[in-house]
């Protein structure tokens, strides 16, 4: 490796650490003993436990973290944090990772960012969500000609039920449209 | 006895007969629901994986709205994911003052101001706790007798805020189904989680976690829900759930208040009952009499 790459791997690492801060300081009390790997109805998918990933975060490894699925998994059922011995506030903690994530923009995250940002674009316009508008802001966004056939079946048999109706998204001056704008520029200053 | 409503989202679309049942459930029960004017929706689980504070944001909106209401301190919400949300705002404006004045910036620019005046309670802590079994039990007039109903609590309205339930091993749909003369299925995965949006999301690990459900309510006539989100995932389903099981898993899935409904002699319109995507015609049978076993038993 390059003098040039090690710098810019400890840049990376530095970086990582700032925004890891704040999880960090959520798991920092974990003992390691796994109850939460125990108690996750998705561990069983995730690439690494959720015992270990506290431990990463501790130690500031932001690149094994955010390579890793493990939080986007979380499906914030809070048994993890109900059953944690030493009270960590462990579904937070991986909520906080997926905001990061979804600053990062880590590949890990696309699918659930795109389908959770075209939700609120939704929100934005209308004040409420319409479910055929996001799917279809969602499925423009993803740019997959094949993934609205994963949601066909279902979508035809609410739709025979009368209880989504056809819509093109609409723009123009939303609902929501100050209270957004006001949480990005204070998000923004902090 | 009067609440403030907040149906959510959900309850306008794919979750509409768990609106029109709520609805006609409490008439039936003589309270009154009156509707937050103007309600915006809570963030869903969409705000909280973008940004902490419009996941903050969006449900105080709602607050705030509520505590303009006169004379009503408690919000009614039929769904956990909006009721959690809520929750979760409500538990900062009480205890971080920090947070609050930071709420309290961005809701202003809608000339609105939140204090915590207001309670966001889940439907069935209100039906459990509130109402009881007993109004329910003295209304009913279809015994369900012979349906064993297996409750499903899901996760959010009995975690992390353990309001009115364990959040282990919660028990507060049990009188309310025995009110009505049907049978706790007994199962231990009532509180286990579904998946929220993996269904959508990662479709993989949805089906894993719905199909681990649909298999222990085997051998039940229906589950209840008081979720939408929960509802969605274990009724729509069930055709890609089976065969990636390779065993017919269908069965019926009902809202909570559609059965209490059936039970208090609230007619299948009334309840929104066509709009459930799994009712099996065994339940129906059922419930238009009793099947002739059953009558051969009792004779």
């Amino acid at each position: 490796m390059s003098s040039h790459d090690d710098a810019s791997v400890v840049v990376d690492i530095l970086s990582g650490d700032e925004e890891l801060e704040p999880v960090s300081r959520l798991v920092r009390a974990c003992i390691q003993c796994g109850t939460c790997t125990g108690s996750c109805p998705n561990a069983f998918a995730m690439d690494r436990q959720p015992r270990e990933l506290w431990r990463l975060a501790v130690m500031g490894q932001s690149r094994e973290i955010f390579s890793s699925r493990t939080f986007v998994l979380c499906s914030s059922c809070y048994m993890c944090t109900l059953r944690c011995p030493r009270g960590l506030e462990l579904t937070e903690a991986m909520a906080r990772l997926k905001q990061i994530a979804a600053r990062k923009q880590a590949p890990v995250t696309r699918t659930g960012n795109t389908f959770y940002r075209q939700f609120l674009e939704s929100v934005r316009r209308h004040g409420r969500v319409r479910e055929m508008e996001f799917m279809t802001l969602y499925f423009a966004a993803m740019k997959n000609p094949l993934l609205p056939f994963r949601f066909a079946s279902v979508g035809v048999r609410l739709m025979g039920k009368g209880k989504l109706h056809l819509q093109l998204p609409q723009k123009g001056r939303g609902a929501l449209d100050s209270i957004f704008k006001k949480v990005a520029e204070l998000e923004v200053t902090g | 006895m009067t609440y403030a409503y907040y149906p959510g989202c959900s309850l306008e679309g794919s979750a509409r007969e768990y609106d029109t049942a709520t609805r006609a459930l409490m008439a039936a029960l003589d309270v009154d629901l009156v509707d937050i004017p103007d309600w915006t929706c809570c963030g869903a689980s969409a705000a909280e994986a973008i940004s902490e504070l419009l996941s903050l944001a969006l449900p105080a909106r709602n607050l705030a709205l509520a505590e303009s209401m006169d004379s009503i301190r408690d919000i009614l919400v039929p769904c956990s994911a909006c009721y959690l949300n809520l929750k979760r705002v409500d538990n900062v404006i009480r205890h971080d003052p920090e947070q609050l004045a930071r709420i309290n910036s961005v809701l202003e620019v809608d000339q609105l101001m939140v204090k915590g005046a207001s309670v966001p309670r889940h439907l069935l802590d209100i039906l459990s706790r509130d109402i009881g079994s007993k109004p329910i039990f003295d209304r009913v007039t279809r015994n369900l007798g012979g349906l064993r109903i297996a409750p499903y609590y899901g996760c959010q309205c009995i975690r992390p805020f353990p309001v009115f339930d364990d959040p282990e091993a919660p028990r507060s749909m049990e009188p309310l189904i025995e009110a009505c003369g049907a049978t706790v299925y007994p199962w231990t995965v009532g509180g286990r989680c579904c998946g929220a949006a993996h269904m959508n999301t990662k479709p993989d690990v949805g089906t894993a976690l719905v199909s681990g459900l649909l298999e222990e309510a085997r051998g039940a006539d229906a589950v209840v829900t008081v979720c939408p989100m929960c509802q969605m995932n274990l009724e729509a389903y069930q055709r890609r759930v089976s065969r990636a099981a390779g065993s017919d898993l269908r069965i019926s899935i009902l809202y909570l208040p559609q059965l209490l409904g059936l039970a208090m002699g609230l007619s299948e319109k009334e309840l929104g009952l066509g709009y459930n995507l799994a009712i099996t015609d065994d339940f129906r049978r059922k419930l238009n009499g009793l099947s002739p076993a059953e009558e051969r038993r009792r004779a």
